[in-house]
């Protein structure tokens, strides 16, 4: 076995602290992330409050915990929503063939004309900002990115030629997708979706920063940051923490998608397939 | 050559009109009511019927839409609902600061970019290159907005050299600049940490090949060869993430106005929705989207002007 | 504290004149506005900022407050007040012009009135001209205004934007095309960005005005107000939104800070039409689960005085009664439990000012922690005018009443936003607004602040503080505001 590469050893570590921290959440925080005490705002960090408080008194590292979770949970929902769907359109597309993949794959370029961003802020006008609008806007960003990946990979095990021998012994088309091309491009699959978690934490960041996602109460990085930028004059490191959390867990996934290529190279997983 | 340009022209309007069918249905088809969104669930029936009528939406939804298509293309885009004008004169007022700001970005982000990607080939595996791709790995996970808050706290909470936001206007130059520095500067170190990538590994390819061993074998200075030949040679994957990050710059102007409060279009987007002023925002996305799909038009244009090769693909 | 601007304001006036007289520069002051208004017309509409950049600028009304309160010939020149209080006869400033070049007389002034009294009056505080029967003009220099009972607030009301004399002609323009009288002309209004005047060069006291131009510009976020600020890409905030920062500016010598008082009473509103705070218990509860002290620290920086009722503790006739409702989170769960509305859910929709959203984060908390669930809206000023305040479409809002003498908004009846309709208040009302002895007026105006604390009718916060920050080379402007314009015809620039 060959030495794992160093961007997948460092990726797995940082997504492993980050993923470890927002599970912690659900059962402790030093303090209720979202309890007031504005007697004691602004507080240095302390043995009760490694961070200190913020502008209500809230302890800081338990809503830098509380956000990773919901950092986490979004970009998780996104993924699997928009990777479900763009999956199953890419397997479609590429199973059919014809004018079906003409139109599967000329809406995927669709896709790219709606920025997450944008998607965002038509969904908040309609239906007024909220998190869930943040994630049904990051899912479908997903769509297109995954329908790509799946159709390039799947055309590919198409050409095999135990999938010529199966489509002989009289196996349907969607058969087919199911039992030999999917699990063969689960490795592609997976590595697109590492990535699109890194894409995901991001855009919930700068989404719940612009007041698009998370709304008070809950957690999230980027609320934080929305808030700190009043009080930079007053409290400078409100406005670090949050932003070297959501650089930790992008950089992290970002880094384990990388090492998770180079491990599962298309040369190398074409020598095993053979 | 006049066969290719009709083709994707043709396909041009056709993705412009798939995408205004995409923002029309999800601004008013989606939700059922806009009159009801913008008034809320307790309005009362009188309320939503005049603003119905206001709105036009006691046409049928295609004759909307059509009528929505016509007008734009006569350079009319609505009536806003909050301030009563038309949006057309909304956005004229604040294009120059949003193109300002695209355009400044761009620029600087191909500088930087350029620079750090040919230099970082040109000391291929030292500890420049190293760098490089390092700064790069970071730069693309640091959020723009993140950054910009950074720069400010840094330039304009304590050193105080620069303004930490706002755009005094074009009457006093100098002041206009020094807004727009700190902007350009969160804008376009972003980008550039991609691009940056792509010309490395673009420029190490075209490295590679054997003419440029022949130009420097044959006594060209290594600069002159690096600019002379090999810059031009990488262009085609630039140009194409070039074309890629217009589109990504141009709606991160809308984040990065919302830092440092620039009024632009990006701004008056969020008023929009805190408006609750659908006409707006739908005029507003799609001409961002339509600004989105004629940046990767003319990037398809470009690349035969550059390498005239494509042309029997396409 | 900066009170000393008084003999500065002279000073600023010579200056301003010596360089209007030479032609050196033409002066031009940027103002930064937290507020933007969805019209401009200060006779159809409450948002205060109307009248914060127009009224007594552009537009000017029969009388003028001076800052102090104290009431002072404007378009009158004068009065003269029959024995039983019941006539006034006004006499008119002459030579006055309205901006579109034609003359004002006395037909003008029964034209506003009879507008503004008239059956389909839009006039934000029509109750203010209940009192008049009739307005006569005898000559054109003349007018004679007869009220029905005596009204102690008359002359004070004559002064108020609501007031303002507006010309047949342009009327119905004023919206988006404001003409007046002023010292300044309307001259532009990019929605969203800026509203600009120019001076009046036909104004009656043209010499006296020391701006050229003024320019506001409209920014409701406080750290994009501050940084407008630090680029100097404002003169002046005269409502500066972020009492946290004034520290960083007192330190700065580019600026000088003013700390003032407004009559703004800060309430959180609650909707009286509506179940459930159509129930004097429940909101009798929202008061016991609030803590005033904490909303002050936590939204205000400790910058604002708590109230108990309906009136400014600067007042002659103020009563502390931020006792009333101690805070008592589990007493105030007990009481929602009671009146069986504990765990609801309820809208909390938030104008866009940071006063308000500030205080509607830590008023969620505390309602949370007594078992109520508001859930938080953030809107922006024109949705807020059109489903708060017009359609009554509201659980609970946070707004600061700016207007003086304005215990008469709970005798506003049902069509009013607080949905709050209480005869026997009412009638108090109306013995206060009739009561010409100061004395026995102050002793009525306690029972009054008594009776909205007893009715708990909405929960009282705090006093809205006027913060102001100014470019050192701006001179003139009022420290407090004991009404809703700012004059600008005395401010002026460099020096």
């Amino acid at each position: 076995m060959r030495a794992l590469p160093a961007n997948f050893i460092l990726g797995a570590v940082l997504v492993s602290i980050v993923v470890g921290i927002a599970a912690l959440s659900l059962v402790w925080t030093p303090w209720d992330p979202t309890a007031l005490n504005i007697r004691n705002k602004f507080a240095d960090p302390s043995d009760a409050h490694w961070l200190g408080t913020d502008q209500l008194g809230r302890d800081v590292v338990s809503q830098l915990m509380a956000a990773a979770r919901n950092s986490m949970a979004v970009a998780l929902i996104a993924v699997l929503a928009g990777g479900a769907i763009g999956v199953s359109l890419g397997l479609l597309a590429s199973a059919l063939g014809g004018w079906v993949e003409d139109i599967v794959m000329r809406l995927a370029d669709l896709g790219f004309a709606f920025p997450a961003l944008l998607f965002a802020i038509m969904l908040a006008a309609v239906f007024g900002p909220s998190l869930t609008n943040a994630v049904m806007a990051i899912a479908f960003i997903n769509i297109p990115v995954f329908a790509r990946v799946t159709r390039a990979s799947a055309n590919q095990i198409w050409t095999r030629d135990y999938v010529a021998a199966a489509q002989a012994a009289g196996l349907s088309r969607f058969a087919i997708s199911r039992d030999h091309i999917l699990p063969n491009i689960g490795a592609a699959v997976i590595v697109q979706a590492t990535i699109e978690f890194a894409v995901a934490i991001l855009a919930e960041a700068a989404l719940s920063y612009l007041g698009l996602g998370a709304q008070p109460p809950a957690s999230s990085w980027g609320r934080m940051l929305a808030e700190a930028q009043t009080l930079m004059y007053l409290a400078p490191q409100l406005a670090i923490y949050p932003g070297l959390c959501i650089v930790v867990a992008v950089l992290g996934f970002g880094l384990l998608g990388d090492g998770l290529r180079d491990i599962t190279d298309p040369r190398l997983s074409r020598a095993r397939a053979a | 050559m006049g066969y290719f340009l009709l083709r994707r022209t043709a396909g041009f309007i056709a993705t412009l009109l798939v995408v205004s069918l995409v923002v029309f249905g999800i601004m008013n088809v989606l939700p059922g009511d806009p009159a009801l969104t913008i008034l809320g669930l307790d309005a009362t029936d009188d309320a939503l019927a005049a603003l119905r009528t206001q709105l036009g939406l006691d046409a049928p939804v295609h004759l909307r839409y059509l009528s929505w298509i016509g007008n734009a293309l006569q350079g009319d885009l609505g009536q806003s609902h909050s301030f009563r004008v038309p949006v057309s004169g909304l956005i004229a007022e604040r294009l120059p600061m949003t193109i300002s700001l695209a355009v400044a970005g761009m620029l600087l982000t191909i500088v930087i970019a350029l620079g750090l990607g040919i230099g970082a080939a040109a000391r291929h595996g030292g500890p420049g290159d190293w760098g490089v791709m390092f700064l790069s790995q970071l730069g693309i996970a640091i959020p723009a907005f993140w950054l910009s808050i950074l720069l400010v706290l840094l330039f304009a909470v304590k050193l105080r050299w620069l303004p930490p936001g706002g755009f005094p206007g074009w009457s006093d130059p100098v002041a206009a600049m020094r807004a727009l520095l700190l902007p350009t500067i969160a804008l376009a170190l972003v980008q550039s940490a991609v691009l940056a990538r792509v010309t490395r590994s673009s420029a190490l390819e075209v490295m590679r090949q054997d003419f440029v061993r022949t130009a420097r074998a044959s006594g060209l200075s290594r600069r002159r060869t690096l600019w002379r030949h090999v810059l031009p040679n990488a262009l085609v994957p630039i140009i194409t993430i070039v074309g890629m990050q217009f589109a990504a710059l141009v709606t991160g102007t809308i984040v990065i106005e919302n830092v440092f409060y620039l009024p632009g279009l990006g701004r008056l987007i969020f008023q929009s929705i805190a408006n609750r002023d659908l006409p707006t925002v739908q005029a507003l996305v799609m001409l961002f989207a339509a600004i989105v799909v004629t940046a990767n038009f003319v990037v398809d244009l470009l690349y035969v002007v550059i390498d005239p090769r494509l042309k029997a693909r396409a | 504290m900066n009170l000393t601007y008084r003999p500065a304001t002279a000073l600023g006036l010579i200056l301003g004149l010596a360089l209007a007289g030479t032609g050196v520069a033409a002066a031009e002051l940027v103002v930064g506005m937290q507020q933007e208004p969805t019209t401009l017309d200060p006779t159809a509409d409450a948002t205060a900022s109307i009248d914060a950049m127009l009224t007594q600028n552009v537009f000017e009304s029969l009388t003028i407050v001076n800052e102090s309160g104290e009431v002072e010939p404007n378009l009158a020149t004068g009065w003269e007040v029959s024995d039983d209080g019941l006539t006034y006869i006004f006499t008119l400033a002459e030579g006055v012009t309205f901006h579109d070049g034609s003359t004002f007389d006395a037909e003008d002034v029964v034209f506003s009135f009879d507008r503004a009294m008239a059956e389909d009056s839009v006039n934000p505080s029509k109750d203010i001209f209940k009192t008049i029967k009739d307005v006569r003009a005898i000559d054109p220099r003349t007018v004679e205004i007869e009220l029905s009972e005596k009204d102690a607030f008359f002359l004070f009301n004559m002064g108020q934007g609501d007031s303002a004399i507006v010309a047949k002609e342009t009327v119905d323009t004023n919206a988006t095309d404001p003409v007046g009288t002023g010292p300044f002309r309307f001259d532009g209004w990019t929605r969203g960005d800026r509203l600009t005047l120019v001076k009046n060069p036909d104004y009656r006291d043209a010499g006296d005005v020391a701006l050229d131009r003024v320019e506001f510009r409209f920014i409701s976020d406080p750290a994009a107000a501050t940084a407008a600020m630090m680029a100097e890409e404002l003169d002046a905030f005269p409502g500066f939104p972020a009492p946290e920062l004034l520290p960083q500016f007192e330190a700065d010598p580019r600026f000088n800070v003013n700390i003032g008082s407004t009559e703004g009473e800060v309430i959180l509103a609650m909707n009286n039409a509506k179940p459930p705070f159509d129930n004097p218990d429940v909101r009798r509860a929202v008061a016991t689960a609030i803590d005033r002290e904490e909303i002050i620290e936590g939204a205000m920086y400790g910058q604002a005085l708590p109230i108990g009722s309906f009136y400014p503790p600067h007042g002659t006739a103020y009563v502390d009664l931020t006792d009333a409702y101690p805070h008592d989170t589990a007493k105030a769960r007990q009481m929602f439990e009671s009146a069986g509305i504990a765990g609801q859910t309820m809208t909390l929709r938030v104008p866009p000012f940071p006063y308000a959203m500030r205080s509607a984060e830590i008023i969620q908390s505390q309602l949370a922690e007594a078992g109520i669930d508001a859930k938080v809206e953030n809107v922006e000023w024109g949705f807020w005018i059109d489903e708060v305040y017009k359609q009554k479409n509201y659980d609970m809002t946070i707004i600061a009443h700016t207007s003086p003498n304005d215990m008469g908004n709970f005798a506003r009846g049902p069509d009013y936003f607080y949905g709050y309709d209480d005869p026997q208040f009412t009638a108090l009302w109306n013995d206060i607004q009739t009561e010409a002895d100061p004395e026995r007026r102050n002793e009525l105006l306690r029972k009054g602040q008594q009776y909205l604390s007893d009715q708990s009718v909405h929960a009282f916060l705090f006093q809205l503080p006027l913060l102001g920050i100014f470019a050192k080379d701006v001179e003139g402007y009022w420290a407090s505001s004991p009404v809703l314009y700012m004059p600008l015809k005395q401010v002026s620039k460099g020096g």
